[in-house]
């Protein structure tokens, strides 16, 4: 509101303000420094001073409170390539990572090119609809998905009703379903939270160059291939970065869903490392070698990402 | 409001001279439309459908939870006085409620200025200070964790709200919200204001604050649904259980060998109601915020 009651002056007086010494600009510059001081000591402090710390414990060893340094230095690393465990929670981890990824993005993008099309009704309704999921938390849609996938809940007793099966499935206690379960979860919980991205962008691009393929003849599908998804790909790159990053890190549903459960078949990395470093008798130093291992995945994957992100062009 | 505008729209759709596209044609509109209908029918129900189960559980019986009862029953008081009964309630709803309101203003304050800052003092030497704060988004939290706890541990803030909150003040993609968000700012108002006499903090509170309403919006959606349902930080730091939030509440129950799901169900609605009606409220705001931003 205060900005209209400033135009007025604007056109007479603005001459002036732009002969004004560099003493002002040196004065405004140092302003901008104080305004972006306490975000950027936050984040040195919060994200890469305890970055570097878990390096240095990565090379120490010793349960508890107790650390020496390890020798070799790199006996942690050299013990991350011997551990069953942490070899299953990788794989495990990369099942969910391959699986679930590409199915969620390409289920959002086509969401989100339907209800960019100018004639469909309802968009609003099925928008809010399809997004209501990212509303709730990960440990509640945990145990809700937990309830449905029990033995003797709602899934159970519709695929029966159905005679699709002739018997209960136990889904929890086999690895091939408990995972599919963790899969069918993360889908639900994310694919409108990356819908809404792409409709951002979506929202951004002419729409006359959908219309101008339609009028060239390119059907649905050509319109997509062609115009939608190379129009939207920082957005896709953004997207794949984010969803990369965030499966490499699962923590709650493997927590809360399956309890990582059985036999720690359906057990995230994260939770291997919470397990390590927080629970029964803590080993910090190995944990952070996990933690590292986390680190390095999630840069490469990145660093891969924006490569091939970049070349199409 | 929706059907009203979508109509207006059709209207000029069928005006206007283009035409359908060759390889539809003589298909009528309603059933070229109709699979488009039933896929995005399909998968709105099958958003849906878990919260209406978790809603509607809330109010049944265990069994009845358990044999997919879809109307409502009426057990919803008894579930909550046991719910009452066997957990403290109360304090994690206060817990969280305070973690996600403080986190959020705190965010938002720190945050919005940075980026305001990175974007009307533009240099060389911000630009770079930027780059460099981006990389910590590529930083998982796992990273940074055991040091974090351990840090927090020496100065003897374990089951501290304060403790809970640090880590999630500054991040770099609201940092990147405000700074793209500032870009559309105009620069002659902030000359105007300048010449004005408002300091360039004021020109920030009075005239940048009130007019990125939508930015605020979003970051503030996104801030707080973050900080409500964040679970491994506060289930590391919050040592004791009497600090627990209302997702370490939810998790308690898996330790438990006899579940009462309509109880677990009603806990687990408790715990979405908020982030829930944050969003319905702000949906416009946010989704016009995110867009704002991504220009």
């Amino acid at each position: 509101m205060s900005t209209i009651d400033l135009t007025p002056d604007q056109a007479g007086v603005r001459t002036p303000a732009r002969h004004r010494g560099t003493g002002l600009e040196k004065k405004r510059s140092l302003t901008g420094w104080i305004f972006l001081l306490p975000a950027a000591l936050l984040i040195c402090w919060m994200n890469f001073y305890p970055m570097i710390q878990a390096f240095l414990l990565s090379l120490q060893s010793g349960k508890g409170a107790k650390l020496t340094w390890a020798h070799p230095a790199w006996y942690n690393y050299a013990r991350l390539f011997k551990d069953p465990q942490f070899l299953q929670t990788l794989k495990t981890t990369f099942i969910y990572l391959v699986i679930q990824v590409p199915i969620m993005l390409i289920l959002a993008l086509i969401l989100a090119t339907l209800l960019n099309s100018k004639t469909l009704r309802f968009k609003g309704l099925f928008r809010t609809a399809i997004f209501l999921p990212c509303a709730v938390s990960l440990v509640s849609y945990s145990f809700v998905f937990r309830t449905l996938f029990s033995t003797d809940g709602p899934v159970n007793d519709a695929l029966m009703g159905l005679h699709l099966i002739s018997s209960p499935v136990n889904w929890l206690a086999n690895a091939g379903t408990a995972r599919f379960v963790i899969i069918l979860g993360l889908l639900w919980r994310w694919t409108g939270y990356n819908m809404v991205f792409y409709l951002a962008g979506l929202q951004n691009i002419d729409y006359s160059t959908f219309e101008a393929a339609r009028i060239d003849g390119a059907g649905p599908v050509k319109t997509f291939i062609y115009v939608t998804i190379p129009q939207l790909k920082p957005m896709i790159l953004l997207t794949a970065i984010m969803s990369t990053n965030g499966t490499l890190q699962l923590f709650d549903e493997s927590w809360n869903l399956t309890q990582g459960g059985p036999a720690n078949m359906s057990m995230s990395m994260s939770h291997y490392l919470y397990q390590l470093s927080f629970q029964n008798n803590p080993n910090i130093g190995y944990g952070s070698a996990v933690s590292y291992a986390i680190l390095i995945m999630v840069a490469i994957l990145a660093l891969i990402q924006m490569r091939v992100g970049d070349r199409r062009d | 409001m929706i059907v009203v505008t979508s109509l207006v729209v059709e209207n000029a759709t069928v005006v206007r001279p283009l035409g359908p596209a060759p390889a539809s044609r003589g298909v009528p509109r309603w059933l070229r439309k109709a699979p488009t209908y039933i896929f995005l029918t399909i998968v709105a129900v099958a958003s849906v459908y878990p919260l209406y189960f978790m809603v509607v559980g809330a109010t049944n019986t265990s069994p009845d939870v358990l044999g997919s009862r879809l109307l409502p029953g009426g057990n919803l008081f008894a579930n909550f006085r046991a719910l009452v009964a066997a957990q403290d309630l109360g304090g994690a709803l206060w817990h969280s409620s305070l973690n996600a309101v403080l986190t959020t203003i705190a965010a938002l304050a720190v945050c919005s200025i940075a980026g305001y800052g990175f974007e009307v003092f533009h240099s060389k030497g911000k630009d770079r200070v930027m780059s460099l704060l981006l990389l910590a988004m590529m930083i998982p939290f796992a990273a940074t964790m055991i040091p974090l706890f351990r840090m927090f541990a020496q100065f003897g803030l374990l089951n501290s709200t304060f403790a809970v909150i640090l880590p999630a003040i500054s991040t770099p993609f609201l940092i990147l919200l405000f700074r793209q968000s500032a870009r559309s700012f105009p620069h002659e108002v902030l000359e105007a204001a300048r010449i004005d006499g408002l300091s360039e903090f004021w020109i920030f509170v009075r005239i940048f604050v009130p007019t990125m309403r939508s930015t605020y919006a979003a970051a503030a959606v996104i801030t707080f649904m973050n900080a409500w349902n964040n679970f491994l930080w506060p289930r590391v730091i919050l040592v004791a259980n009497r600090y627990q939030t209302m997702p370490m509440l939810i998790s308690n129950f898996r330790a438990g060998y006899v579940i009462d799901y309509g109880v677990l169900m009603l806990a687990v609605l408790i715990a979405s109601l908020p982030t829930m009606i944050v969003f319905l409220v702000l949906q416009r705001s946010f989704a016009n915020g995110i867009t704002g931003a991504i220009k």
